[in-house]
C-alpha cells in the first residue's frame, strides 16, 4: 500500500458527494440501472394495452389511480404519457448514465493510468445534476398536469400544448447540463491524463469510444439545450418560435403571434438526436472490442479500423440528421444529400463489424459469460444496422416511415444492441469493481433468457411494420389494417413479460455478488489492459499503487515466443 | 366481412397506386441485400465459433496484419449502396415527389388535418379553391369557407371521406391546422407530414376502385389511435355523379 495520501473520510464524503471517479461511476451504474428498471416496466403496461386494447390491466390497474387508468383501463393520455416517459428515461436516464456515465466514469482513468478524472468536482456535479433531472423527470407523474406526453422526441405544436411538458423540459435541461459536464471531463482526461507511454495508437478501443463519444455530446447537446430552451418560452412566456400564425386548436383560434416554424424543432432536436444514436453505441462497441480481444486471445482484428471508424462515424454523425425529416414537408431535393450521407454511414459501422468478425478467425475462444453477451452484440447489432437501410433509402422510408419497423430497427441497435453490450461489460468488470466476481451459471441463464425473449418482442415489429402499423397507436385494432397482425402483439407482450422474469437472476445476482460473490483476484480474465494492473477494487483515490508505464498496444495477447498468452500494457518483458 | 379488410394480410397491402410497385421493388432488394449480407455474416461467425473454439483451437494465432482484403465487404456494400441511391433511388424519389402532376391533368384536393379529423376540399367546377378564415370555422363549415368568395361557392368538402376517380393521379395539398398530422395511405405506399403553417404537396394515381384506408403517422394527441378515414376510388363516372350530387344538393 501507498502511504494513504487522503484523510479519513465520513460516510457522506465517501460516497454521497464523493470526487472519486469511482465512487461517482457506481453510483451513475446504481442509478441507471435503476431507471432502467423503471423504464422497462413502463413498457409493460404499455404491452398490456397493445395486446388486449380495452381491458383492465391484471393487479396493477387497481393500483392506479382514476384519472389515470379507470377501472383499471388505460386511458390514452397515459398511453401517450408511458410511451414518451419509456423513451425519455431508457435513452436519457437509462442508456447513456449507463454506458458513459458509469462505465466511462468508472474505466476511462483506469484504462489510461490515471489517478482520477480531470475534474473531480465537475464529475461530482455531473452525477448530482443528473440525479436531480432523473428525479424531477420522474416526479412528473404525479405532478400537477401529469408526466410529458407527446412523445420522447417532443414535436411541436403538439408539445407546446399539451399538459406535462413543461416538468420534461426542465428536467431535460438538467440532463443535458450533466452530459456536457461529463463530456468536456472526458475530453480533458484523455487528452492530458495518460500514462507516460500511452500513445494515441496504444489507446484500448474502450477508451477511444469514450473519447469520441464525448466530443459528440459536446458539440450536439447544446444545440438541443437551446431548442428545449426555445419551446420552454413558448410554453411560458407565449413566444411562438415554433408555432405559426392561424393554429386552430380544439376549435379556438390560437391568440399567439405567430410566425414560428414547426420544422425548426424537429431540426435541432435531430440535430442532437441522431448523432446521440452513436453515443449509445459507441461505448458498447469499445466494451465489445475488450471483450472481444480477451476472450478471442488475440489482438483485435484491424485496431486502426476500427478506431478511424469510431472518429468518422462522429463527423458524419452531424450530417445525416434530416434523415428523420424525410416526409416532413422538407424540401425534397434535400433528402437526395442526407440518403447519401445516411447510406455512408453505414460503411464505417460495417467496417467495425468486419474487424470484430475477422478477430474470431485463428482465436481460442472462451465462451465466458462476458463474451456470449459480447459475441451476440455481433448478429443482433446487424440486424439492428442492416435495417436501417431501408429507412435511409427515401423511397422505401416513404411507407416505414413511423411504422413498427423504425421501432424495431432502433430497438435492435438500442437493445440488444447497446444494453446486451453494456450487460458483458458489467459481467466483465464486475470482480474489478467489487473485488468479486458475479455467479456464471445464473449468468448463463440472464443471457439465453434474454437474448431469446428480446428477439421475439423485436422481431415481430418489422412484420407489424412491413404490414402498415404506425406507431404510438393507444389501440391498433381501431384501424383497419392493422388488424391481421395484431395476434403478433399477443406474443410480443408475453416475450416482454418474460424478460422482466429473466432480469431477476440478474438483479439477484448482481446484489448477491457484491456481498457474497467468489473473491476474485487483481487480473481474473488475464487480461492486457491498465485497469487490471492495479488491485480490484482499486485504491481510493489514487487507483495504482504507482503510476504505470505503458510498453506496447493493448491487445497483446498470445504473442509468440512468451510463456503466458497475455502481455499487460504495463509489463516491461 | 369487411370487403376493404381484404387489402391487407401479413405483409405488405394490395399495391393500389401506380407508383407502389417500385416501392416494393426496392423493399424486395434492400431485404434480399440485407439477408445475404446477413446471411453471410451469420455463417462466417458459426464456423469461427466452431473451429476457434478453445477445445479445437488451444492457442490463439498472434497476427497484426491487416490485409486489404478485409475491407472487401466494405466496398462491395458501398458498391451496392450507390448504385442503389443514385440508380434506383434517385427516379423513384424524382417520381414519387417530385414530379407532380399538372393541376389541369389531375384531381386536386387540399386536405386539412386537425384533432383528430381528415378534412378534404375540393374546388368544385371551376377549378379554383374559396377562399378561408380560421375566424370562420364552425361545425357547419368546418373548412370556414367564406361564403362571400365567388370562389367559394361550388367548393365541396367532406369529412374523413376523400373521393377521387381512377384513371387520373390525385393531387393534394397538406395542411394542418393545430399540430402535425401525417396522411399515411398503406395501399398506395404514401404518406406525408401534414404541418401546421405549410402546404405539403403530394400525388398518387389510384389503380384499382375500392376503399382504402387513411391512418395518421405521426402522433397528434390522445386520439391518435382513431384518427382514421377512407379514401373511396371510385369509376369516372361514378364520382361525376357523387360531385354534380353535391352540387346539386348545395344550391336546390
Amino acid at each position: 500500500m501507498t502511504a494513504a495520501v487522503h484523510r479519513e473520510e465520513s460516510f457522506i464524503g465517501k460516497w454521497i458527494f464523493s470526487r472519486d471517479h469511482k465512487v461517482i461511476g457506481l453510483q451513475y451504474m446504481f442509478t441507471s440501472l435503476v431507471f432502467l428498471l423503471i423504464g422497462f416496466s413502463l413498457i409493460l403496461l404499455i404491452r398490456w394495452q397493445l395486446a388486449y386494447p380495452g381491458r383492465p390491466i391484471p393487479f396493477i390497474g387497481d393500483l392506479l389511480p382514476d384519472s389515470l387508468a379507470p377501472g383499471g383501463i388505460m386511458m390514452p393520455d397515459f398511453y401517450n404519457s408511458l410511451g414518451a416517459m419509456h423513451g425519455t428515461i431508457m435513452i436519457f436516464l437509462g442508456i447513456v448514465p449507463l454506458g458513459v456515465g458509469a462505465f466511462g466514469n468508472y474505466f476511462l482513468p483506469l484504462q489510461i493510468g490515471a489517478k482520477d478524472m480531470a475534474f473531480p468536482t465537475l464529475n461530482m456535479s455531473s452525477y448530482w445534476v443528473y440525479f436531480v433531472g432523473g428525479v424531477l423527470m420522474l416526479s412528473s407523474f404525479v405532478l400537477p398536469g401529469g408526466a410529458a406526453r407527446a412523445g420522447w422526441t417532443s414535436y411541436v405544436p403538439l408539445s407546446v400544448i399539451s399538459s406535462g411538458q413543461t416538468t420534461w423540459l426542465l428536467a431535460m435541461t438538467f440532463l443535458i447540463t450533466s452530459s456536457l459536464l461529463g463530456a468536456i471531463n472526458f475530453i480533458v482526461t484523455t487528452l492530458n491524463l495518460r500514462a507516460p507511454g500511452l500513445t494515441w495508437s496504444r489507446l484500448p478501443l474502450f477508451a477511444w469510444a469514450q473519447f469520441v463519444t464525448g466530443l459528440i455530446l459536446l458539440f450536439a447537446f447544446p444545440v438541443l439545450q437551446a431548442g428545449a430552451v426555445l419551446q420552454l418560452l413558448d410554453r411560458v412566456a407565449q413566444t411562438s418560435f415554433y408555432m405559426p400564425q392561424g393554429l386552430i386548436i380544439s376549435g379556438e383560434l390560437s391568440q399567439r403571434g405567430g410566425g414560428g416554424n414547426a420544422l425548426l424543432w424537429q431540426h435541432l432536436f435531430w440535430f442532437l438526436a441522431h448523432p446521440e444514436v452513436y453515443v449509445l453505441l459507441l461505448p458498447p462497441m469499445g466494451i465489445v472490442a475488450e471483450i472481444l480481444a480477451n476472450g478471442t486471445r488475440k489482438p483485435i482484428f484491424g485496431y486502426k479500423e476500427v478506431a478511424g471508424s469510431f472518429c468518422f462515424i462522429a463527423v458524419l454523425s452531424f450530417m445525416v440528421w434530416a434523415h428523420h425529416m424525410f416526409v416532413s414537408g422538407l424540401k425534397t431535393s434535400l433528402s437526395y444529400l442526407f440518403m447519401t450521407t445516411t447510406m455512408t454511414i453505414s460503411i464505417p459501422s460495417i467496417a467495425i463489424l468486419t474487424c470484430f468478425l475477422l478477430s474470431l478467425k485463428d482465436a481460442s475462444i472462451r465462451f465466458t459469460v462476458p463474451m456470449l453477451f459480447s459475441l451476440a452484440f455481433l448478429p443482433m447489432f446487424g440486424i439492428g444496422g442492416l435495417t436501417g437501410l431501408p429507412l435511409g433509402f427515401t423511397p422505401t422510408d416513404v411507407y416505414l416511415h413511423d411504422t413498427y419497423y423504425v421501432i424495431g430497427h432502433f430497438h435492435y441497435v438500442v437493445v440488444t444492441g447497446t444494453l446486451i453490450a453494456l450487460f458483458g461489460g458489467i459481467y466483465y468488470w464486475f470482480p474489478k469493481m467489487f473485488g468479486r466476481s458475479m455467479n456464471m451459471f445464473w449468468g448463463k441463464v440472464h443471457f439465453w433468457g434474454t437474448i431469446v425473449l428480446m428477439n421475439l418482442i423485436f422481431f415481430p415489429m418489422f412484420i407489424q411494420g412491413l404490414a402498415g402499423v404506425q406507431r404510438r397507436l393507444y389501440d391498433p385494432t381501431v384501424q383497419l389494417h392493422n388488424l391481421t397482425v395484431q395476434p403478433t402483439n399477443v406474443l410480443m407482450s408475453y416475450a416482454s413479460w418474460g424478460l422482466l422474469l429473466f432480469q431477476v437472476p440478474f438483479i439477484v445476482n448482481f446484489f448477491w455478488s457484491i456481498f457474497k460473490g467468489a473473491r476474485s483476484e487483481e487480473n481474473p480474465w488475464q487480461a492486457t489492459t491498465l485497469e487490471w494492473a492495479c488491485p480490484s477494487p482499486p485504491l481510493p483515490h489514487v487507483n495504482f499503487e504507482k503510476v504505470p508505464t505503458v510498453h506496447r498496444g493493448p491487445y497483446e495477447y498470445s504473442v509468440p515466443g512468451r510463456e503466458a498468452d497475455f502481455w499487460p500494457q504495463n509489463e516491461e518483458n | 366481412m369487411n370487403p376493404a379488410q381484404s387489402n391487407y394480410g401479413w405483409g405488405l397491402p394490395v399495391a393500389a397506386s401506380t407508383y407502389a410497385d417500385k416501392i416494393d421493388r426496392s423493399l424486395l432488394i434492400l431485404h434480399a441485400a440485407m439477408a445475404a449480407i446477413f446471411v453471410l455474416w451469420a455463417v462466417y461467425m458459426a464456423y469461427c465459433l466452431v473451429r476457434y473454439r478453445k477445445e479445437n483451437s488451444p492457442k490463439a494465432v498472434y497476427s497484426h496484419k491487416s490485409t486489404l482484403a478485409s475491407y472487401t465487404p466494405d466496398v462491395l456494400i458501398f458498391i451496392f449502396e450507390v448504385w442503389l441511391i443514385f440508380i434506383v433511388g434517385v427516379p423513384i424519389w424524382a417520381h414519387i415527389r417530385e414530379e407532380l402532376p399538372a393541376p389541369e391533368d389531375a384531381t386536386v384536393i387540399r386536405v386539412v388535418a386537425e384533432q383528430f379529423a381528415w378534412l378534404a376540399h375540393y374546388p368544385g367546377p371551376d377549378g379554383k379553391f374559396g377562399r378561408m378564415a380560421p375566424s370562420l370555422v364552425d361545425y357547419a363549415n368546418p373548412l370556414g369557407l367564406d361564403p362571400q368568395d365567388p370562389d367559394a361557392g361550388d367548393d365541396v368538402a367532406s369529412v374523413n371521406e376523400i373521393r377521387v376517380p381512377l384513371g387520373r393521379p390525385v393531387l393534394v395539398t397538406l395542411t394542418a391546422r393545430d399540430v402535425i398530422h401525417s396522411f399515411f395511405v398503406p395501399e398506395f405506399r404514401t404518406k406525408q407530414d401534414a404541418v401546421p403553417g405549410m402546404e405539403n404537396s403530394i400525388w398518387f394515381e389510384p389503380v384499382m376502385a375500392g376503399r382504402f384506408e387513411i391512418g395518421c403517422a405521426q402522433l397528434c394527441g390522445l386520439g391518435h389511435y382513431r384518427m382514421r378515414g377512407d379514401i373511396f376510388v371510385l369509376p369516372e363516372d361514378e364520382y361525376a355523379a357523387w360531385m354534380a350530387g353535391e352540387q346539386a344538393g348545395r344550391r336546390p
